[in-house]
């Protein structure tokens, strides 16, 4: 457990010495804030004291910035030959995964920390349902270690970073919007196949305020199967071939 | 600690990149690994300090499985590998610090252990700032550093004087020889006056296979089995000298050095000196000697002997 934590702290550390922490919270908060406040369907025009706008726009920011900061996690390490360094050491290659793992997830909380004055600026304008702003959150959370979780893999397989973002943007794609439009495409088992991979359907429902046991599965799933194949890919090192 | 491999093999695809090797190092051996690029040499190296599985063979450390104790071996190897990897981004302090951590140190004993780190590498001055800033010569000594903090038994590392210059060289050498008194040490190296001047013994290793095992002094009697002279007698005339050196019965043979008249290259028999021969016959002559070289072989003649096919 404690080894874990060294990796998780110097990974989360290292998100700020390269500045990608300071550029990805300027731009989730700018983005979010804009949309949130000034411009489309902000909270203004619904005219509701809600944080529904927050909530989709952060469903797509959030979607475009994890594969950037999960993209050079492995891909980096690979590239540069630290991972030689890395797994000499008295870790082992779960240990890295999940330090690694959990170091993004912590930046992403900091970013989501930093919405809290949304919330407690609209909680001042009228009436805020505390529960669905929570479960919100939680979706936001979850969606975003389940996206970690698949750029990671992505980030196992090459050492080429642009290729691990790209590629941790295509299979998101899916979950984040094609399954959903597929859903609605197909009636029968198919329909009801893609609606419950649809990341739409499981983060709607969350944020309803709605804890279901279903999308807590859904999103544990996704998180585990990534996390499980990086590992896979890391001990690919070792195949006796 | 001591370390024994046993039929180490590596396969990548169908090539062998190591070959059936055995060898032994004992403890407070120094042991410099010498072969052409692509020899096996850091596939060797990532085996034992358990960064790939072989694909057939056993590594014991300190008489252990290295496959069953992983974990508890690594502790005890500190490891530099090829291009000595670090993260540009980090500050030198950090990453001795994350190293540390990472290998086990108890939290209290970590900065104590980077401080004295610094200190023995000579990072003093640099020690602010971050990797990436600093020049090569530092890097290497990070490198040394990381490899080194948790005070390892083994020390495993991959050219560790690759690119810098002849003065870093040099103290690159004298830091590795100091540390590791009492280590363990495998190093691997194609330039050859480092090891004859860092190593105890020397293996060579070409195509996957060790070639040679042994300590300088053994590999050059092997290979050249008779000494050679390089002689310079003066005031005579060149072709009765040559005839004299020639009849001398330890001689086996004789030639003139690039043409010139006086200098020659004499050939002993195998198991006998012609020096002091050569002497006393320049003396009843009354010819001038000179110059007298025994010549060795040089480690790069034996280098290249066995590892060109």
């Amino acid at each position: 457990m404690h080894t874990i934590w060294i990796v998780t702290k110097r990974e989360f550390r290292s998100f700020f010495d390269s500045l990608i922490a300071y550029v990805m919270l300027i731009l989730f908060l700018g983005i979010s804030g804009f949309f949130t406040w000034l411009f489309g369907t902000d909270v203004f025009l619904i005219g509701q004291a809600s944080l529904g706008a927050f909530f989709s726009i952060a469903y797509w920011t959030l979607f475009f910035f994890i594969p950037a900061l999960t993209m050079r996690l492995l891909a980096e390490e690979y590239r540069s030959g630290t991972i030689e360094l890395l797994l000499t050491r008295a870790v082992t290659d779960r240990q890295v995964i999940i330090g690694k793992f959990l170091s993004t997830l912590l930046l992403i909380t900091v970013a989501l920390a930093f919405t809290i004055p949304y919330v407690i600026t609209i909680g001042g304008i009228g009436n805020l349902d505390v529960g669905a702003v929570i479960c919100g959150y939680l979706g936001l959370l979850l969606m975003s270690a389940a996206y970690i979780s698949i750029g990671m893999w992505a980030s196992s397989v090459t050492r080429n970073q642009i290729v691990a973002y790209l590629a941790a943007l295509f299979i998101g794609i899916f979950f984040h919007l094609f399954f959903g439009m597929l859903a609605t495409g197909f009636t029968g088992f198919a329909g009801k196949l893609f609606q419950s991979l649809s990341m739409r359907e499981h983060f709607d429902s969350i944020s309803r305020g709605v804890l279901d046991s279903g999308d807590l599965v859904y999103f544990l799933s996704l998180i585990v199967l990534g996390l499980f194949l990086s590992e896979v890919s890391l001990a690919r090192r070792n195949l006796k071939a | 600690m001591d370390i024994r491999i046993e039929n180490l093999t590596k396969k990548y695809g169908g090539q062998r990149a190591v070959d059936q090797i055995s060898f032994e190092v004992r403890t407070g051996e120094i042991v410099g690994f010498l072969g052409p690029n692509g020899a096996g040499k850091t596939t060797t190296m990532r085996m034992i300090t358990g960064f790939i599985a072989p694909t057939e063979g056993s590594i014991y450390i300190g008489g252990k499985l290295l496959e069953d104790h992983a974990d508890e071996i690594k502790r005890h190897i500190g490891y530099l590998p090829e291009n000595n990897p670090l993260y540009p981004d980090m500050p030198v302090i950090d990453y001795l610090e994350y190293v540390a951590g990472l290998q086990g140190i108890a939290r209290e004993e970590v900065f104590p252990r980077v401080v004295e780190m610094i200190r023995i590498t000579g990072l003093n001055p640099e020690k602010h700032k971050k990797i990436g800033e600093l020049s090569k010569g530092y890097r290497q000594r990070v490198g040394l550093a990381q490899a080194m903090i948790h005070d390892p038994d083994i020390l495993i590392m991959d050219e560790p004087t690759s690119g810098l210059d002849p003065n870093q060289i040099v103290e690159i050498r004298k830091l590795i020889r100091e540390l590791g008194r009492q280590k363990t040490v495998i190093l691997s190296t194609h330039i050859l006056p480092e090891v004859e001047a860092t190593c105890d013994r020397i293996l060579i290793i070409n195509r996957g296979k060790i070639v040679a095992d042994g300590t300088s002094e053994l590999l050059r009697k092997q290979a050249s089995g008779a000494e050679i002279l390089r002689v310079r007698i003066e005031e005579g005339e060149p072709n009765a000298i040559f005839k004299a050196l020639k009849g001398l019965p330890s001689t086996a043979q004789v030639g003139f050095i690039d043409g010139q008249q006086d200098r020659f290259e004499i050939q002993c028999q195998s198991g006998s000196n012609a020096a002091r021969e050569v002497f006393q016959l320049c003396v009843e002559q009354k010819w001038v000697l000179t110059e007298m070289i025994p010549f060795e072989t040089k480690l790069e003649d034996i280098f290249r002997k066995l590892t060109t096919n």
